[in-house]
Formats: C-alpha cells, structure tokens, sequence
C-alpha cells in the first residue's frame, strides 16, 4: 500500500510540476479575492469573525478550484483504467489523491495566509501563529479528504465543473464553522484568546468521521 | 486448464445489451481473434475479460478464476491495450512505463528493456504530446507487457502503426517463444486476412450476438465479409 | 407484491392524520407566549424528524445497495431520500412561516433546525442533478449510493455542528420537546406518528407506482418484440430490470 501511494504520489507531484495547472490558479486565486473583498466591503483592515470569515471563504473557493482539476486528467487520459489493472490496493488512490490535494493546499496557504496578513488583516498575523496553523491544518484534512470524494464523484459525470463545486459546499459547511469559529479569536484586535477546543474537536471529529467514510466508499467510484 | 472459459456472458449498459450469449473455450498459448462491426461488442468483451467490466449473467473464468469474485487474483497477469494509450501525455515515456512498473512491482531495467525494444530510446525523455500516434501507440504496447502478462488483450493493435513499427512489436505481443511459459492472446481485428492468419479460435460478433465461432483452421475470409455486411 | 398492504397502509395514515389534526386544534392547550401560531410546531418538529430519518434511511439502504449490487435497494435509496427532500422543504416552508409569525422576519439564523435544514437542503437538492448527469444506469446507481451515504453521514454530523454554532436569543420551543406537559406531548407523539405514516405511505405509493410501470413495460417488450420502440429517455431515477424478455437472467436482480 505505501509504496502504491508512494508511486501514485510521485505522478501527481510530476504531473503538477510540468503542468502547473492547480496550484499556482489557486494561490492567485486567493490574493485577487482578497483584492476583491477590500473593495466589495469597503475596508483597509479587518479582524476577528470578519478576518476569519474571509480567509476561510476565500481559501474554500480556491480549494474548490483546485478540486474541480483533481481527477481530470486521470478521467480524461485513461488513468483509471491503468490503475484498475494493477494489483494494487484501490484506495491507495484514494489516499495519493487526497495527499496530494492537502499539499496543493498547504501551498496555497503558504501564499494566501501571508498575503492576507499583509492585504487586509488588522492584527499582526505572528501572535495567530502557531495555533492558527493547527486550526488551518485540521481545516485542510477535512477539506482534502471531501475534496478527494467530491472530485472522483463529479469527474465522469457530464456537469462535472458545476456539480463538484454544488457537490462540495454544503458538505464543507462543518469545516467553515469549526474553521471561522476557531480562528476568529486568534485573529481578534487587541486581546487575542486562543481558540476554542469546542471547534477544534468538531473539526476533528469532521476529519475522522469523513475520513473513515471516503477510504471505505473509494473504491466504488472507481469500478466502470 | 484453459486459459478462457465463457459461457453465456451478458453485459448490458442501461438497456442497450452490448454482449448477449457469447460463449467460447481457448486453451492456454492459444489465439482468440474477434471479428464484427463497430459497435458489435469487441471492446466489451475485453473490458470484461480484463476484469474492468462487470459481467451481468452467464460465467466467466480467465486463467482458471471466476468473475467477478475471483478477479482481484487477475490482477497483473492480464494486460489491456485498448483504444487509449492509458498513458499521461504531459509525462515523459520513461516516467510513464517507470509509473506502471512500479504499480506492477516490475523492476526498472525492463523499463529500459522495453524503450529499447520499441525504439523508443531516444525520444523517451520528452513528454508524450510532443510524439507522434505511432509512436505513442508504441509505447502504449511497452505498457502492455511491461509485466509480462499470461494473458494478453488487443483490441486494433496495429492501429496508428506503420509496417516497420507493425515488426517491431510483433514480438512483444506476439505468440510466446517460450513452451513453459504460454502467452495465451484475444485480439480484436477488422483485418480478415491478416487477423484469421494469426488465430487459433475466431469469433464473430454482431449486435452482441455471436455469429461466428470455429477452429481458424475452418474459417474462410468472406465467412469474415460477411459479418460486417 | 408490492401493492399490497398499501391501501390497508393508507387508510390508517388517513386516520392517523385526522386524529393528529383533531388533538392538534381541539386538544392541545394554547400556548402562552405564541398563541395559536405555536400550533405550527405540531407540524414542523414532525416533519423535520421523519425528513432527517429518511435521509440517514436513504444512507442506509444505499450501503445495501454497494455491498448487494441489486437494483431495487438503489430504488429504495433513491425513493427515500426523494420523498425526505419533499419533507424538508415542507420543514423549511412551516420554519419560515412560525418565523415570520413570531418574530417577523421569514427567515431567522438562530434556530438550528431551520439552519441545518437549509444546508441539508442544499446538499440534497444536488442528489437528482447527480444522477441525471450519469448516463449509465449501473453507475448512477452506484455514485448515487456513494453520495447518499455520504450525505447521511453529515446530516447529523451537520446538525451538531450548526447547533454548537448558533447563539440562542429565544428559547426554542420549537426544538425543546423532551419538557412538554402532558397534553402537549401526546398531540405532538401523534403528530410524528401520523407524519411517519404519511412518509411510509408515499415512499410505498412511489415504489409501487415505479415498479408496475416497469413490470408494464416489460409486459410490452414481451408482445411487441425484442427491439423496444422507444428508448428510455436518460433519466435521473433509477429503473428496475431492464430487458430481456423470455432469458432467464441471473444476475441483474430484478428487484421484487
């Protein structure tokens, strides 16, 4: 199984490396948004529940960019059909996949999180850290693990750009809540409290809860 | 043992039956050609054969295991060369063919081995977009039998192909030198001449229905024509 | 095979529901604070349960669906999940309307269940678009069974966390039905028994209605022919066995 995923993870990395197709759109993505909202709110500076209200939804949208692109190129180049032949473990797709996905994330996190400290964030982004980061990283497993499952759903679907993300939201709901709850505090002005276990243990039950449910189900997405 | 035992295979897709009451035996190191028209049912047949496809009635056992129960034990003795090439087209052909054989647990020399046998070599650093059908096509074959299958799937082998090319592979996939080790083979053609030369066992389908099944050895060319009339 | 009992099932829902209504507006004391506009309650709680069990139902029977393969568990699945997305919008209508009369707006953000009900109304409401968007009838099957467990999973996985997540301005008579004095309580266990009923009924009514249309044309491919005039237009819902007429057929499950 680890050297399945080893050899799968391998592809994607080179895959994503010659083509650049996911991660650089969705780091861009994410700085234009912010751009945006300073203009659609009509403010220089945000903090608390707006802070994280925006930096959640913006880093959803670019995730779910970088979802749609996910399975494309296996669906498209016969990539499923290969994989099917080997005598391999199936849900080391799964696995590769959604690695792969939670390091697309995890760059565009290293570009949005600072440009939005820079852009639009009030209080300094060092006295977030490193709790902020243990919130983001929890939010991130959870969205690569539905990501993953949403992307094989929709990718040989014909609708499949329109019903990943339609697909993807509402089941990202728990993530925003748990995510813009447990960052809100850390990114307050002034007296900043850490965040609140309550969302943090909601966003790991989310993670494991889905987790489970994805690597057992994987496998029937792939059959023809 | 043979190597293919089908009995009464069905397989439909929604309601349209794309394979109905195909039966046939073929013995190990034997070859299967299969005959008709588009759409008859040669791609299904293989897709089930490879154990990519489901069969609905009837039963089916490949290399002495039953489908769909036993087909995880088909697993790497089987290999497909289909329509598609099943490659990555912005990867390189070495990384592609090292891709596969690291799934297949193969070592990277025959990686190498195989480049070289297809003539390869040369180009197989440069992404597979910049190379031509042929030789994509090429490459697909080295996939093919990259593991070293007992069983062997072509469905137009010799597709995008040129003579020179057509040589070149014949002996990767073509029938096994070695006695011990059998390379029992089904091949889909729409080259009567060419394909009843190679076959043991041909099969003739239409509509998903099996028109034709005999001994190579009692088969006439037009008996062929006639199943694309 | 399927019809039967549906009639014996529809008289007592009918009966059920009349009596539910009777204790409803004859029975039940009004309330004091909301006045006869609490009644509403008797309808929406009930509805909201049966709708959030019917989806975890639809979850359920969809993993039946994966580990059997035959048809008519997806048509179960498909059947629940169908009628429970029914309930919910009538969830989200009686919420909006209680709402309006209690606090003036049509809609309000700090009552969990009305919340949850709108994501879980979103998601679900992709479930048909999912199915028509897969051609292939095994497949959709299949993908429709893998969201549908899915989906029942996060339904309560949802509620929990949309009801940590909201502040509590009022107190919630809507959700708080464990101390309910006495009267009050039975008019609302006969609400959710007659909403139950209601359910069951439809969910059969469709069953039956969707099978005999297939054992129909069946029927009609037998008599005219083995090529059927018309295909089946793609669809979102699933069909049960398709074809072939007189082949015995062994492994397509003809869903009975």
């Amino acid at each position: 199984m680890r050297g399945t995923v080893g050899a799968l993870l391998r592809k994607e990395l080179l895959v994503e490396l010659r083509t650049l197709e996911s991660v650089p759109g969705m780091s861009l993505f994410a700085v234009t948004t912010f751009v945006i909202f300073h203009f659609a709110l009509n403010r220089n500076s945000v903090d608390g529940d707006l802070a994280a209200g925006i930096l959640w939804v913006t880093l959803l949208f670019a995730a779910i960019l970088g979802v749609n692109r996910l399975f494309v190129a296996d669906a498209d180049q016969g990539g499923f059909d290969a994989f099917l032949l080997a005598p391999v473990d199936r849900t080391a797709m799964f696995v590769a996949k959604a690695l792969t996905l939670l390091a697309f994330l995890v760059v565009l996190e290293i570009v949005a999180v600072p440009a939005f400290g820079l852009l639009l964030l009030g209080p300094s982004l060092g006295a977030a850290m490193p709790e902020l980061l243990l919130v983001l990283a929890l939010g991130d497993v959870g969205i690569a693990v539905i990501g993953t499952m949403v992307a094989a759903l929709a990718v040989r679907t014909r609708a499949r750009d329109l019903l990943g993300p339609l697909l993807a939201l509402p089941l990202f709901v728990p993530i925003v809540i748990g995510g813009a709850r447990a960052s809100a505090p850390l990114l307050a002005l002034g007296h900043q409290t850490a965040a609140s276990g309550r969302w943090l243990a909601t966003l790991g039950l989310y993670d494991l809860l889905f987790g489970l449910i994805a690597y057992a189900l994987f496998d029937y997405l792939l059959e023809d | 043992m043979a190597a293919l035992e089908v009995e009464g295979l069905a397989r439909h897709f929604g309601e349209r039956e794309a394979l109905d009451g195909v039966s046939l035996t073929l013995a190990a190191g034997e070859t299967l050609v299969v005959f008709g028209p588009n759409g008859a049912g040669k791609t299904t047949l293989l897709r089930v054969l490879a154990t990519l496809l489901r069969p609905h009635a009837g039963s089916v056992s490949v290399l002495g295991r039953r489908l769909p129960e036993e087909a995880w034990a088909l697993r790497g003795r089987v290999g497909l060369l289909g329509h598609e090439p099943l490659l990555y087209r912005e990867l390189t052909a070495r990384e592609n063919l090292c891709f596969h054989a690291r799934l297949h647990r193969v070592a990277q020399e025959r990686v190498e081995e195989l480049l070289d046998a297809v003539a390869i070599s040369t180009r197989a650093g440069e992404p597979l977009r910049t190379l031509s059908r042929g030789m994509v096509q090429r490459v697909a074959v080295a996939r093919a039998v990259l593991h070293d299958p007992e069983l062997l799937l072509l469905d137009e082998p010799h597709s995008n192909l040129d003579p020179a090319a057509i040589e070149l592979v014949a002996p990767l996939i073509g029938r096994s030198s070695d006695p011990a080790r059998p390379r029992t083979r089904v091949i889909c053609s729409h080259d009567p001449g060419g394909g009843l030369a190679e076959a043991d066992v041909v099969l003739g389908l239409r509509g998903g229905r099996p028109a034709l099944l005999a001994a190579a050895a009692d088969v006439q060319e037009r008996q062929i024509a006639e199943l694309y009339r | 095979m399927y019809g039967k009992g549906l009639r014996a099932l529809s008289i007592s829902t009918a009966a059920v529901m009349a009596l539910a209504l009777g204790l409803v507006f004859f029975y039940a004391p009004l309330e004091a604070e909301q006045g006869f506009l609490q009644k509403i309650f008797y309808v929406h709680v009930p509805l909201a349960i049966v709708s959030l069990c019917g989806f975890v139902l639809g979850g359920l029977l969809a993993i039946q669906h994966l580990r059997t393969r035959e048809p008519r568990w997806d048509m179960r699945s498909y059947v629940a999940i169908h009628i429970s997305l029914v309930f919910a919008v009538a969830t989200l209508i009686t919420g909006s309307i209680w709402a309006k009369g209690s606090w003036g707006h049509w809609w309000v953000w700090n009552e969990p269940t009305l919340v949850s009900f709108l994501i879980v109304f979103l998601l679900y409401a992709t479930y048909q678009p999912l199915r028509f968007a897969i051609e292939d009838p095994e497949r959709q099957a299949r993908y429709a069974s893998v969201f549908a467990v899915t989906a029942g999973a996060f339904v309560p996985m949802n509620f929990i966390a949309v009801r940590l997540s909201t502040a509590y301005l009022h107190p919630r008579v809507l959700g708080s039905a464990s101390n309910l004095p006495g009267s009050m309580r039975l008019t609302f266990i006969v609400s959710l028994i007659a909403i139950a009923l209601l359910y069951a009924t439809l969910c059969k009514y469709e069953l039956t209605a969707k099978h005999t249309r297939a054992q129909l044309r069946a029927l009609r491919r037998r008599l005219i022919g083995d090529q059927p005039q018309a295909r089946r237009p793609r669809s979102a819902a699933p069909a049960l066995a398709p074809s072939p007429p007189a082949r015995a057929r062994t492994a397509a499950g003809t869903g009975a």
